[in-house]
């Protein structure tokens, strides 16, 4: 089985937000919320970079570890999806993320939280694949039909890749090897405790 | 001010072409070098009046070249200077692998330091330009194991207390029996006030013990379905009765904060450990020193348990970030899983720990030798009073 994960190429990532475009429209994300967004540090500065983040789909994710209803489950390829019947949006796994994934609609009372919404890797939820009710409530699921992520896919540099793990991380370095720089994986570490070595 | 100051600047402007004609070397000197060491004759600008040692004289500021210009005259003719100065070579771009942070570096670097990958995002959401935030695996280490060992212990411990205290002091009675009269103890607006407070109290309790306990024991006893429904309602629950509870406390610290001053008679109270373990029952006025502490924990404590649970009900209020709520949540659980404790205990001597103590917030009268008994100098007070009512001051009996 593949082990899927994203990487961000922050020096080929030209900030143009193709793929929080992308990510909201494929999956008619709801107002107020990006799964995906760019992130720019270093801003007009030498070493500026942008990275685009999404949900990590961490190794140990802390958003299963804190959920107070257990919600969150893992795929195969594990892919980090939560069950949105049994979110209560009480906002832990929020606190807990250290990529700030997981976000709610403006739904509750107070302008409170309503059910949790992040990225599925375009591998919707627990309902039945490519279903009514999975596209209403996570989105459309490529995965299901054998496609990867869209964010990934229409990438106008390639800066973002998804996939196996192996895989992308054997392309990253190749870059680096031929272009003879790179600032690393972004999130890696934090992610799946691992980094790649060029 | 200006005026002395601009006198100032022409005296020395006009003084400066004195100095370079007599002390510098003029162009047309060559062979005559000054010692570059010379205090005299450095120039202001440094490296203008140093030879720089190509047989070409060394160069003068021009403004000291040119007494005429300090005059207001124009200037005369500028010598050529026969090769533009050489400047620095510009240094090389630093390579590609140093420009900036590398990610792997700046990822260990920040998750070791506890602080945070920031940036700048375009999209509305401002709170989705932290990039990367360590802090939250402190906050999961809180989450997933202090809270639940405080909790456990708190709440566990509580009630094992209570359970063997019980065994042991069984429920205690009056002294004296009960004396078939009573006296007034908390009026209806007090009780209702009360019972406000209590009922929304065990409702956020209960719902908030659910969503730290209720994953590892209601969860697999009664299936995800209804677990659902549970925190579900459970949380609309926690977040409407905020309200209620507030507005109780308010009212209680208002209606009681005169009687639960802390006094003298306190004292005596902890030293006989309120008559707990036997002995003779402390003398105390309305509240005493165990009642004081339960009703300064309750306004004190729900009070913060009340501030910050609003900062997490409102995400992202005013300018809190994820920290901050992270903050108040820590703030908010372990606050009141021990007011939960203490209020096991208050609970409990409320009701079946002792003989007639619930009639005070039941029906509000309470046994008159119950009330001797725990709150003698009250039940002076109070009988001080009425005989006001019934013979105010200077009334003499009839016949005197």
């Amino acid at each position: 089985m593949a082990r899927l994960k994203f990487l961000c190429d922050a020096d080929r990532c030209i900030e143009c937000n193709a793929c929080v475009t992308a990510c909201k429209n494929e999956h008619e994300v709801p107002w107020g919320i990006n799964r995906r967004r760019v992130v720019t540090i270093n801003d007009g500065k030498p070493g500026e970079r942008s990275i685009s983040m999404a949900c990590m789909h961490c190794t140990d994710a802390p958003c299963a570890a804190v959920c107070p209803t257990n919600c969150f489950y893992f795929t195969a390829d594990h892919l980090v999806l939560h069950d949105k019947d049994t979110c209560i949006g009480c906002g832990y796994c929020f606190y807990a993320c250290p990529f700030g994934a997981p976000q709610y609609p403006r739904v509750g009372n107070f302008g409170g939280r309503g059910k949790m919404d992040k990225c599925t890797y375009c591998a919707g939820g627990p309902q039945q694949d490519n279903s009514a009710v999975e596209y209403i409530q996570y989105g459309s699921n490529r995965i299901a039909e054998g496609k990867l992520p869209l964010c990934a896919e229409m990438c106008s540099t390639k800066a973002l890749l998804a996939g196996d793990g192996e895989i992308i991380a054997q392309i990253y370095r190749e870059r680096v090897q031929r272009r003879g720089y790179g600032s690393g994986a972004w999130g890696w570490r934090t992610a799946y405790r691992e980094t790649v070595n060029v | 001010m200006r005026g002395i100051s601009s006198l100032l600047l022409a005296a020395l402007l006009l003084a400066a072409p004195v100095a370079a004609q007599t002390v510098a070397p003029s162009p047309a000197m060559p062979t005559e070098r000054p010692n570059p060491g010379a205090s005299d004759v450095q120039s202001a600008a440094p490296g203008v009046g140093e030879s720089r040692g190509d047989g070409q004289p060394a160069r003068q500021n021009p403004e000291a070249a040119n007494p005429e210009r300090a005059t207001g005259a124009a200037p005369g003719p500028v010598p050529q200077q026969a090769t533009p100065t050489p400047t620095a070579p510009i240094p090389a771009p630093p390579p590609m692998t140093a420009r900036g942070p590398s990610a792997e570096e700046l990822e260990l670097q920040r998750a070791l330091q506890g602080g945070r990958i920031e940036g700048r995002v375009t999209i509305p959401n401002q709170s989705a330009g932290i990039l990367v935030q360590p802090e939250g695996r402190s906050w999961r280490q809180f989450h997933n194991v202090t809270l639940t060992w405080v909790g456990g212990i708190a709440v566990g411990g509580m009630l094992l207390l209570l359970v063997a205290f019980f065994l042991l002091r069984g429920r205690m009675a009056m002294t004296e029996g009960r004396s078939g009269r009573t006296i007034q103890r908390f009026n209806a607006l007090e009780r209702a006030n009360h019972w406000m407070v209590a009922s929304s109290f065990i409702v956020l309790g209960l719902s908030g013990l659910n969503i730290t306990f209720g994953r590892y024991l209601l969860l697999p006893l009664i299936g995800p379905e209804a677990f659902y429904l549970v925190s579900q309602y459970g949380k609309i629950a926690h977040n409407f009765l905020a309200f209620p509870f507030t507005l109780g406390l308010i009212v209680m610290l208002l209606l009681w904060v005169r009687d639960n001053i802390p006094d003298r008679t306190d004292v005596d109270w902890f030293k006989s450990f309120g008559g707990f373990f036997g002995g003779a029952h402390p003398q105390a006025g309305r509240f005493n020193a165990g009642q004081k502490v339960v009703f300064w924990i309750t306004v004190l404590g729900g009070g913060l348990v009340a501030a910050s649970g609003y900062f997490l009900i409102f995400p992202f209020w005013g300018p809190l970030d994820v920290n901050d709520m992270q903050l108040a949540h820590i703030v908010h659980s372990v606050l009141s899983v021990l007011m939960i404790a203490a209020m096991l205990a208050h609970i409990y001597i409320g009701s079946i720990g002792m003989e007639g103590a619930y009639d005070a917030m039941g029906s509000g009268q309470v046994d008159l030798n119950w009330a001797r008994e725990h709150h003698g100098l009250w039940v002076d007070q109070e009988m001080a009073k009425a005989r006001e009512v019934v013979a105010p001051a200077g009334a003499r009996p009839a016949g005197d």
